[in-house]
């Protein structure tokens, strides 16, 4: 299953990117590629390997992969899989901060709101769970640059990024605000998701055989009920994770965060084959390894499925 | 009928269905013609006017009317996202139906296929078609379409597989009903309910998608309007101009939340075994 999906979006990606019209060597130069003699030319493309016929190129790319070898960026200079580790840290960041973001905000607020049902508390929950869910991020990324920049005179620092090692706390003061702005959607349907799947829960027998036996409310809701409930919130988070790692292109443009996403976009505009194929594999194998252990996360926490595929 | 009397009495059906309503009102204005301003006509004296009598919304950069460029930006919106989840309605219907019945080797390929181009993020999918065929409203229609198909050949192969195994499937067969009858009458009429959510739910996606394309200059192309094109020629002026990114943000997310509002209520009337949220 995994071998052929990622075979199929190799040939895909390998395919569409050499559709897009223009060359990756007019792309490289500008104006000056005009310039070249045709045996200049000629070089370039047999030094990226853009010189074979397409069957050739991608049997050399494949087999490469195998070998670690990802090809050369034409933008860069540099071999694709070091260009693609250098940003896969600060998109992997963005994501988990997005997703702590919303487990801890949505979660809280999706068991509240469950407890109070159709109560006003509740209402207003689901009404600000439904806004949030309905605002594309590049609208709450402006909102937030907004009211820094018009209300207190600030704007958030952009541009040059502070690994995360080298200083902590500059590095948050960087990723906090595109964490927020991703975070925002994905914390609502955390809200949303949680809310019903605890209602769900919550009717159900097990529940009241607790409440019965005399357990604080307290403790029917977090340890009775809220690990069950949690189920549909992992596979929600795993597959909004999984497209987070994909990288955020446009929070990623607002805020001019390195990121894998802009590095894709500004691959594709600049027709480097050799980065497009190897990020484009690479994201697509980051979202099935996510969505393995999603489904294994479903075993850990739901016996049922482990014991009825006995 | 009595269906949509049901959209109405529940309220987030009420609120979302209302919105909509007062969305395809304004882009049929916008469509006519019928707006306050030439959204295209550059009034220069007038260029950068804070919301007032003449210019409701206020003016840009460029001194066009902001309402007359958000009307025709709605429309092209609206356009964008109807065609677009019609196209993946269409394709992802016939692609899921047919796996289900042919079932095999047909079933196996087509859903690693989409397989595939699930594993592919919407949006670099969406970009990656733009770039090939370069940006315009028919690419992005195209793109958005092709993106949500796999979305909905799940959708309907996963209930055609069971209602095909119905014993009124059985007795349509025995009546000599043509393959084609089955699959449209028998099948399809009894996927009308979870399409129409999808549906619903989908162009609040579209919408979503649509307006991220233009925002990256990927979309509909200057100097026609869209939304996501407005907000982000208003990231320069906001500070001085607020109101370019004001009003275009509020419309686009109540367009969106007006579709989602919709489809929770669809789900709600029309699915109550897997009521959520």
């Amino acid at each position: 299953m995994f071998p052929l999906v990622l075979l199929g979006v190799s040939v895909i990606v390998f395919v569409a990117i050499r559709l897009v019209p223009g060359d990756a060597i007019t792309a490289m130069l500008g104006t000056e590629a005009g310039l070249l003699t045709p045996a200049q030319r000629a070089a370039l493309d047999a030094y990226f390997g853009i010189d074979q016929p397409w069957p050739v190129q991608y049997w050399r790319w494949i087999t490469g992969l195998f070998q670690g070898d990802f090809g050369i960026s034409v933008t860069f200079g540099k071999p694709v899989l070091g260009v693609i580790l250098e940003r896969f840290p600060r998109t992997l960041e963005l994501a988990l901060l997005s997703m702590m973001i919303a487990l801890s905000v949505g979660i809280p607020a999706g068991v509240y709101a469950a407890t109070r049902n159709e109560r006003p508390s509740d209402l207003i929950v689901r009404i600000a769970a439904m806004i949030g869910q309905s605002t594309p991020n590049f609208v709450v990324g402006l909102v937030i640059i907004y009211v820094l920049s018009a209300g207190f005179g600030v704007l958030p620092t952009m541009g040059a990024y502070t690994p995360f090692f080298e200083n902590p706390l500059q590095n948050l003061s960087q990723m906090i605000l595109p964490a927020i702005t991703l975070g925002f959607a994905f914390a609502a349907s955390v809200t949303r998701v949680s809310r019903s799947a605890m209602l769900d829960v919550l009717s159900d027998d097990y529940v009241r055989t607790a409440r019965s036996k005399g357990s604080s409310e307290r403790s029917v809701i977090w340890r009775h009920a809220l690990p069950n409930a949690l189920i549909p919130v992992v596979t929600l988070s795993g597959i909004e994770f999984g497209y987070l790692l994909g990288g955020a292109v446009i929070v990623e443009q607002i805020y001019a965060l390195p990121g894998l996403g802009r590095m894709v976009l500004e691959a594709i505009q600049q027709r480097d084959y050799a980065l497009v194929q190897g990020a484009v594999l690479f994201i697509a194998l980051n979202f099935m390894i996510v969505n393995l252990l999603v489904d294994l996360a479903y075993v850990a926490l739901d016996p049922r499925i482990r014991l009825e595929s006995r | 009928m009595r269906f949509v009397q049901s959209i109405f009495t529940h309220p987030s059906g009420r609120i979302g269905g209302a919105i909509i309503a007062l969305y395809l009102i304004i882009a049929c204005l916008g469509a006519v013609g019928l707006m306050p301003h030439d959204p295209l006509m550059q009034y220069r004296i007038d260029r950068l006017h804070a919301p007032n009598t003449t210019y409701l919304m206020g003016t840009d950069l460029f001194g066009r009317d902001v309402l007359s460029r958000l009307m025709q930006g709605v429309g092209q919106s609206f356009t964008v996202a109807f065609f677009s989840v019609a196209i993946a309605t269409l394709a992802g219907t016939v692609l899921g139906l047919t796996a289900a019945w042919f079932g095999k080797s047909w079933d196996a390929i087509l859903m690693r296929l989409m397989d595939i181009l699930l594993a592919f993020p919407a949006i670099l999918l969406a970009l990656l078609i733009v770039t090939i065929v370069g940006p315009g409203t028919s690419t992005s229609i195209m793109a958005i379409g092709i993106v949500y198909t796999p979305i909905f050949t799940r959708v309907v192969r996963g209930p055609a597989l069971s209602l095909k195994e119905r014993d009124f499937v059985d007795a349509a067969r025995t009546f000599g009903s043509s393959r084609f009858y089955i699959l449209t009458r028998h099948l399809l009429l009894n996927l009308v309910a979870p399409l129409t959510v999808q549906v619903t739910l989908a162009l609040a996606w579209a919408l979503l998608t649509e307006a991220g394309l233009s925002f990256l200059g990927l979309g509909t192309q200057p100097p026609a309007s869209s939304l996501g094109l407005m907000l982000a020629d208003s990231r320069n002026l906001m500070e001085s101009a607020p109101w370019l990114m004001i009003f275009p943000a509020i419309v686009v997310m109540m367009s969106i939340l007006g579709f989602n509002l919709l489809g929770d209520a669809l789900r709600d009337i029309l699915d109550p075994k897997t009521r959520r949220a």
